[in-house]
C-alpha cells in the first residue's frame, strides 16, 4: 500500500530515527511487527510473523544477526512524520556493526523484559547508545505475562539510566498494549536529525547486504546533502566508485524512489557483488563535488577468532571452497585461506569476529550448502615477540615459533556479568579461574548485580559461557568487548601419538593450564583411539617437555577362530569392508585415527557453544 | 553358515542314545524351536542346472578335491551354535528324505563335473552326523562312491558327538570306510559345559577317543571351545590335560564367539553372563599353544594342531590352500576354480529343488583376480607353510616387512611369512594390513 512516507526528500524536523536495543528474546521483533501493523506499512493480510528477521537461522534462534529497517509513517496531532525504525544485530560478535547503526539513530528504545530485567548484552548496548548521546526511550514488554514484575523492573532501569520509574513506559509487543503511546512519544522525545541540506553529500553505510538476485543492497543514512538515482558515487574508504541503479526505501519491502535526503534512511544498488566492495561504516559521496571528510568512526572487522574447518569427506573440499566465496558475498568480516592439517586433510583456516560468528558461520556452510564439518579448536590472535625483537602474530597453533619466544601478547577482554546478586561468589570463583581481574560491581538493584571483569579472550572461547549458566542456574548474562592486549605466560602444548604431534590438537594455553589441558587430551584420546596392534604412546608436551602421558596398551586378539568353507565368502566381504574403512582412517606416524575420533575429541569442548546458547 | 564350516565340534549334540538311526529321528520329544542359523551371503543367483563355467571347470585337476556333505540334524540346539541345523521339532524333512536329496545332488555333481572326479577327502559335517548312526553314515559315503568315487587313500572324517558314539558305532564307520573322527568335547569343566548347554558323563569323550582308535579309526581329533563365561585358566588347563590323557593325535581349539541371535548372545545381552573378552582369550590360546606344543602336537593352522604332517586334517587343508570341493547337503558351500557357491538352507526346499531336478543353489559368485588374491593372502596367512611371498606386490611387501619388524611374521626359508604366535592372534589386522598398506 501507499502513504506519504513513501514519498521522500522528507523535510529532516518531520523525520524522527530510532533503533530498538533489547535482549534476545526480549520481544524486539514482535514490537517491530506491531509498529509495522500500527503504521499501516504491513496489512493483516500480508502479516508475516517477525516480519524483519528474514533469514532462517534468526528465526529459529530467535536472534538477529543482519540489521533490516524499515520507514513508517505516523501521524501525531495531525502531523505527518516519518519513522525510521533502524533494526540493530542483537549479539556480542556484531558490536561494530551495532555501533554503526546506533549511528544512524537519534534515538532508541531500551525493550526490557518485564518479566526478566536487563541483561548484560542489552547493558552493553545501552551503554554505546548512551556514548553516542541517543535519546533513550525506556520500555518494559510483555507486561500482560503472570510472571511480569513491572514495578520492579522499573525501578531498576530508572537507577541504570537515572530517571524516575515514571519515565518507563509499559507495553505489551505481542498484544499492542502501549505500542500507539509508545510511537507517540518517539515523535515527541527523539531528536529530529539535524544535517546541511547543501553540503556535498555524505551518507553512512549501516548495513550491506548480498541478494542473489539484485546484488549487494547498501544501507544507508543520509547525513548531508541528498543521493539521487543515476548519480555517480565513491565510497570514502575503499575508493570504489560506482554508478547508482537504484535508490530505495523499505516499507516493508524494498521501494524505489527519487532519492534520499538529510536525515533520511534507504537502500542504494549498485550491481556491486561483494559486500567487501560495500562495507560496513564507510562514507558514501557523490563521484563529483564530492565530499573530502569522511565521517567518523569506519574500521575494518578484524577476525578475533581463528579456527579450521575441515569437510568430513574430504571430497566435499571444493564444496567447502564454493560455499564459503558464496558466504563472503555477504559476510565482510569473513576471512579464510586453504590449511592442510595432517589429522583433518584439507581445509580452511577461517577468521571469525567472535564465537557467534564462527558458530553461524559453520551452521550455514552445514544447513545452506548440506556440508558437514570438523571445526578445530579455536583460537585468538598472539602477538609474539621474539628474542631479536622480531614480531610475529600468530593465528595458528602450527605457526607458533619453535624457540626463542621473548614475550606473548594475547587479547583480553573486558567482561560483564549480570546476575542475582546471590551468585557473586561463584562467578568470581569462576572468573579468577579464568585468569579474571575484577574491575568493578555495581548492584542494579537489591537482587541483581552487574559485575566487570577482563579475562582473557582465549578464556572465554572453550565452556566459559557454559559454565557461567551452570554455575548460576542460567540465571546470568554476558557480554565482553574487545579491551586491548595483555603479556601471558603462555606455551604450545602438543598431543603426540606415537611421537608424532597431531596437528588439529596443538593448542596454545597459559602454562598453569598447560598440565591440564594434556591430561585432558590425552585422557579422552586413550578412550577414542581403538587399540592398535602396537601399544600407543599418548603424550602432551611443551616443547619436547613430556607433561602427560597415557597409553594405549596393544590389541592382543584380533583373529577370526574359524576359517572353513562356508566362511571365507562371508570373511573375504567383511575384509573388503574393513579395507574401505581403512580409507577413512587418518594415519598419525603409523597409528589408525577413525575420523570420529577426531571429530569426538574436538567437539567435546565444543568452543561454538557458549555463543550458541546465548540467551 | 554352517555347512562347510567343519568346526568340528559344536553341531554334534547330545542325545540319550548311540544307536539312533535315521528313521528315528522324528520322534524325539524335546526341541528347541528357535531358529538362528546365520544369513547366506548375498552373490550372484546360481543357474538352475548347477552348471558351472568352463573356465572353472579347467581348474578341477589342479588341486585335491574334496567332498563335504552337511547334515542338518540335532537333537537339541546349544545356545552358542549359528549353524543351519535343526531339531525334529521344526523339521518337517526326514534324515531319508535328506538323504535321498543328497544322494541326488552327488549325482548333479558328477554330472555339472563331466567326468568322475574321485574325492581325495570327504568330510561329514552338521549338525551331529553321529545322529545318523554308522548305518546312516555308511550310507552317505556309499552315496559319495556311488557318484564321484572315492580317491585311493582318501581321508574320510566325520564329526561325532561322543556321548552318542559306542565302539560300535566306531567299529561300524571303519569297516564302512570312515579314517578319521572329530569328537566334540569343548571343556573337561561341568560348569562351562553347562554354559554352553553341552552334558557329557565326566572323561566320556577321552574315552570315546580310545574306542575309535581302538575300532581302527587312525586319525582321531578332540575339538574345545575356549573363553567361554566362567571358565577358569585352571579349567582350560584341566581340559588340556584330558586332551593329552586322550592320546589323540589331532587338536582343534575355537575362541568362544557370541553369535548375534542366539540364545547366547540374549544371556549376555541381558547381562546374565559376560560377553568374552579378548585380552582373556589372548592369554588362554598362549596357554593351549603352549600346552600342546610340549605335547608334540604343532599347529599348522591358527586354531588346528597336529602330531604330525600325515595328522593334518587334508579336507580342511583343502579350504586354505585354493583346494576345489562340492559340498552337499542344505546351506553347503562349494568352490571349484574361483566360482563359489551356496546352497539352500532349509532341508525341506533344499530336498524339494532336488526332487523337481533343479540344482539346490542360492547363489553363487565368480571370482575376480583381485578377489581371489584377497582369499589367497586372507588363507593362506593362517597357515604354518605360511605365505608365499611372490603372492605379494611391493607396497604389500613393505607391510610384510613392517610385520616381521613388529614380530608379528617371520620369513622363513623359501621365500615365505609365517605368522609367530602373537601374529597368529593378530592374523586378521595383519591381513588388513598386507591387503590394504
Amino acid at each position: 500500500m501507499t502513504t506519504f512516507a513513501d514519498k521522500t526528500f522528507t523535510p529532516p524536523e518531520l523525520i524522527r530515527n530510532f533503533c530498538v536495543i533489547a535482549h534476545i528474546d526480549h520481544g524486539k521483533s514482535t514490537l517491530a511487527d506491531r509498529m509495522l501493523q500500527l503504521t499501516g506499512v504491513l496489512t493483516d493480510r500480508n502479516y508475516r510473523a517477525q516480519y524483519l528477521d528474514r533469514m532462517d537461522i534468526e528465526r529459529e534462534r530467535g536472534i538477529t544477526i543482519k540489521a533490516q529497517n524499515v520507514r513508517l509513517p505516523w501521524q501525531v496531532n495531525g502531523v505527518d512524520h516519518v519513522l525510521h525504525l533502524i533494526d540493530t544485530p542483537g549479539h556480542v560478535d556484531f558490536t561494530y556493526e551495532v555501533s554503526r547503526a546506533l549511528e544512524a539513530c537519534e534515538g532508541a528504545v531500551l525493550l526490557v523484559d518485564a518479566a526478566q530485567g536487563i541483561e548484560a548484552q542489552t547493558l552493553a548496548n545501552l551503554y554505546l547508545a548512551l556514548e553516542k548521546d541517543l535519546r533513550i526511550i525506556p520500555v518494559l514488554n510483555k507486561i500482560d505475562l503472570p510472571a511480569a514484575e513491572p514495578d520492579r523492573y522499573a525501578a531498576e532501569l530508572a537507577h541504570i539510566l537515572g530517571r524516575q520509574p515514571d519515565d518507563v513506559l509499559r507495553v505489551s509487543a505481542k498484544t499492542g498494549q502501549g505500542v500507539r503511546e509508545l510511537l507517540d512519544v518517539v515523535v515527541a522525545q527523539v531528536p529530529a536529525p539535524v544535517g546541511d541540506d547543501q553540503a556535498p553529500t555524505r551518507a553512512m553505510i549501516f548495513d550491506s547486504v548480498y541478494d542473489s538476485y539484485r546484488g549487494v543492497v547498501t544501507y544507508i543514512r543520509v547525513i548531508d546533502g541528498r543521493i539521487t538515482p543515476r548519480d555517480r558515487i565513491r565510497m570514502m574508504a575503499t575508493k570504489a566508485t560506482h554508478e547508482l541503479l537504484e535508490v530505495g526505501i523499505i516499507s516493508p519491502d524494498q521501494k524505489p524512489c527519487d532519492g534520499l535526503g538529510v536525515g533520511e534512511v534507504g537502500y542504494l544498488m549498485t550491481g556491486v557483488k561483494d559486500v567487501r566492495q560495500s562495507r560496513v561504516g564507510d562514507t558514501v559521496t557523490s563521484e563529483r563535488k564530492g565530499a573530502t571528510e569522511a565521517l567518523p568512526g569506519y574500521r575494518t572487522p578484524k577476525p578475533m577468532v581463528f579456527a579450521g574447518l575441515y569437510p568430513m569427506d574430504g571430497s566435499d573440499y571444493p564444496e567447502l571452497r564454493d560455499a564459503l566465496d558464496k558466504l563472503r558475498l555477504n559476510d565482510a568480516a569473513l576471512t579464510y585461506e586453504p590449511e592442510t592439517s595432517a589429522a583433518l586433510g584439507f581445509g580452511f583456516r577461517c577468521g571469525f569476529l567472535g564465537l557467534l560468528h564462527l558458530e553461524i558461520t559453520r551452521d550455514r556452510l552445514e544447513r545452506e550448502f548440506g556440508l558437514d564439518l570438523i571445526s578445530t579448536a579455536p583460537n585468538v590472535v598472539y602477538r609474539v615477540v621474539r628474542d631479536d625483537t622480531t614480531e610475529q602474530t600468530v593465528t595458528n597453533p602450527a605457526d607458533w615459533p619453535d624457540g626463542g619466544v621473548a614475550e606473548v601478547y594475547e587479547p583480553v577482554v573486558r567482561c560483564t556479568v549480570i546476575a542475582p546478586s546471590e551468585f557473586v561468589g561463584t562467578i568470581m570463583e569462576l572468573c579468577q579461574g579464568r585468569r579474571g581481574t575484577l574491575l568493578g560491581m555495581d548492584y542494579l538493584s537489591e537482587s541483581r548485580v552487574e559485575m566487570r571483569y577482563t579475562l582473557p579472550m582465549a578464556e572465554i572461547m572453550f565452556d566459559f559461557f557454559d559454565a557461567l549458566k551452570s554455575r548460576t542456574r542460567g540465571y546470568a548474562s554476558l557480554d565482553y568487548e574487545e579491551a586491548g592486549e595483555q603479556a601471558s605466560d603462555l606455551v604450545k602444548v602438543d598431543i603426540l601419538l606415537q611421537g608424532e604431534p597431531v596437528d588439529a590438537f596443538s593448542a596454545i594455553v597459559h602454562r598453569d593450564a598447560a598440565y591440564g589441558y594434556g591430561t585432558s587430551m590425552a585422557t579422552k584420546l586413550r578412550e577414542l583411539i581403538p587399540r592398535q596392534q602396537f601399544e600407543v604412546p599418548i603424550q602432551a608436551a611443551i616443547g619436547s617437555r613430556i607433561i602427560a602421558r597415557e597409553t594405549i596398551r596393544a590389541i592382543r586378539k584380533d583373529v577370526l577362530a574359524k576359517c572353513y568353507g562356508g566362511d571365507i565368502t562371508r570373511k573375504r566381504k567383511l575384509l573388503e569392508k574393513q579395507k574401505e574403512g581403512k580409507k577413512r582412517m587418518k594415519t598419525i606416524g603409523r597409528v589408525e585415527v577413525p575420523q570420529e575420533a577426531f571429530v569426538a575429541a574436538l567437539s567435546t569442548n565444543d568452543p561454538a557453544q557458549p555463543a550458541n546458547k546465548r540467551s | 553358515m554352517a555347512a562347510n564350516h567343519q568346526w568340528e565340534s559344536g553341531r554334534d549334540h547330545v542325545v540319550q542314545s548311540a544307536t539312533w538311526a535315521p528313521s528315528r529321528l522324528p520322534t524325539f520329544g524335546c526341541w528347541d524351536t528357535e531358529h538362528v542359523a546365520a544369513a547366506l551371503p548375498l552373490g550372484a543367483p546360481a543357474p538352475s542346472d548347477g552348471a558351472l563355467p568352463a573356465a572353472a571347470l579347467r581348474e578341477l585337476r589342479r588341486a585335491p578335491f574334496g567332498v563335504y556333505v552337511h547334515v542338518p540334524f540335532c537333537a537339541t540346539r546349544c545356545g552358542y551354535c549359528d549353524f543351519n541345523t535343526y531339531t525334529p521339532g521344526e523339521l518337517a524333512t526326514s534324515p531319508s528324505t535328506w538323504l535321498d536329496a543328497v544322494r541326488r545332488e552327488l549325482d548333479l555333481a558328477a554330472q555339472v563335473l563331466g567326468e568322475p572326479v574321485p574325492a581325495d577327502t570327504v568330510f561329514v559335517g552338521g549338525g551331529t552326523p553321529s545322529l545318523l548312526g554308522a548305518a546312516g553314515l555308511a550310507a552317505v559315503l556309499d552315496a559319495v562312491r556311488g557318484s564321484l568315487g572315492l580317491a585311493p587313500g582318501a581321508e574320510v572324517t566325520t564329526e561325532a558327538n561322543p556321548e552318542s558314539t559306542s565302539p560300535e558305532f566306531f567299529a561300524g564307520i571303519a569297516a564302512a570306510g570312515y579314517t578319521r573322527v572329530s569328537l566334540g568335547m569343548q571343556s573337561a569343566a561341568p560348569h562351562v559345559l553347562a554354559v554352553l548347554d553341552r552334558v557329557h558323563t565326566p572323561g566320556r569323550p577321552v574315552a570315546a577317543a580310545a574306542q575309535a582308535r581302538a575300532a581302527g579309526i587312525g586319525q582321531v581329533s578332540l575339538d574345545l571351545i575356549y573363553g567361554t563365561p566362567g571358565e577358569t585358566s585352571d579349567d582350560l588347563a584341566a581340559s588340556l590335560d584330558a586332551v593329552l590323557t586322550a592320546g589323540v593325535d589331532h587338536v582343534s581349539a575355537y575362541a568362544l564367539v557370541v553369535e548375534a541371535g542366539t540364545a547366547l548372545a540374549r544371556r549376555v545381552a541381558r547381562g546374565e553372563l559376560p560377553g568374552p573378552d579378548d585380552d582373556v582369550l589372548a592369554e588362554r590360546y598362549e596357554q593351549i599353544d603352549t600346552a600342546l606344543s610340549a605335547a608334540g602336537l604343532q599347529w599348522y593352522e591358527v586354531s588346528n594342531w597336529a602330531t604330525s604332517a600325515e595328522s593334518r586334517c587334508r579336507h580342511n587343508v583343502g579350504y586354505w590352500a585354493d583346494g576345489n570341493w562340492w559340498g552337499a547337503g542344505p546351506g553347503a558351500h562349494s568352490h571349484v576354480g574361483g566360482v563359489r557357491w551356496w546352497n539352500v538352507k532349509h532341508p525341506a526346499r533344499y530336498a524339494a529343488a532336488l526332487q523337481a531336478g533343479r540344482s539346490p543353489a542360492a547363489g553363487r559368485e565368480i571370482l575376480n583376480p583381485e578377489e581371489q588374491h584377497t582369499e589367497r593372502v586372507m588363507l593362506g596367512v593362517r597357515v604354518a607353510e605360511g605365505l608365499p611371498l611372490v603372492a605379494l606386490d611391493s607396497p604389500s611387501r613393505a607391510a610384510a616387512d613392517r610385520a616381521v619388524s613388529d614380530g608379528l611374521l617371520i620369513a622363513v626359508p623359501g621365500d615365505r611369512l609365517v605368522l609367530t604366535r602373537r601374529g597368529r592372534l593378530l592374523a586378521d589386522a595383519v591381513v588388513r594390513n598386507l591387503l590394504a598398506p
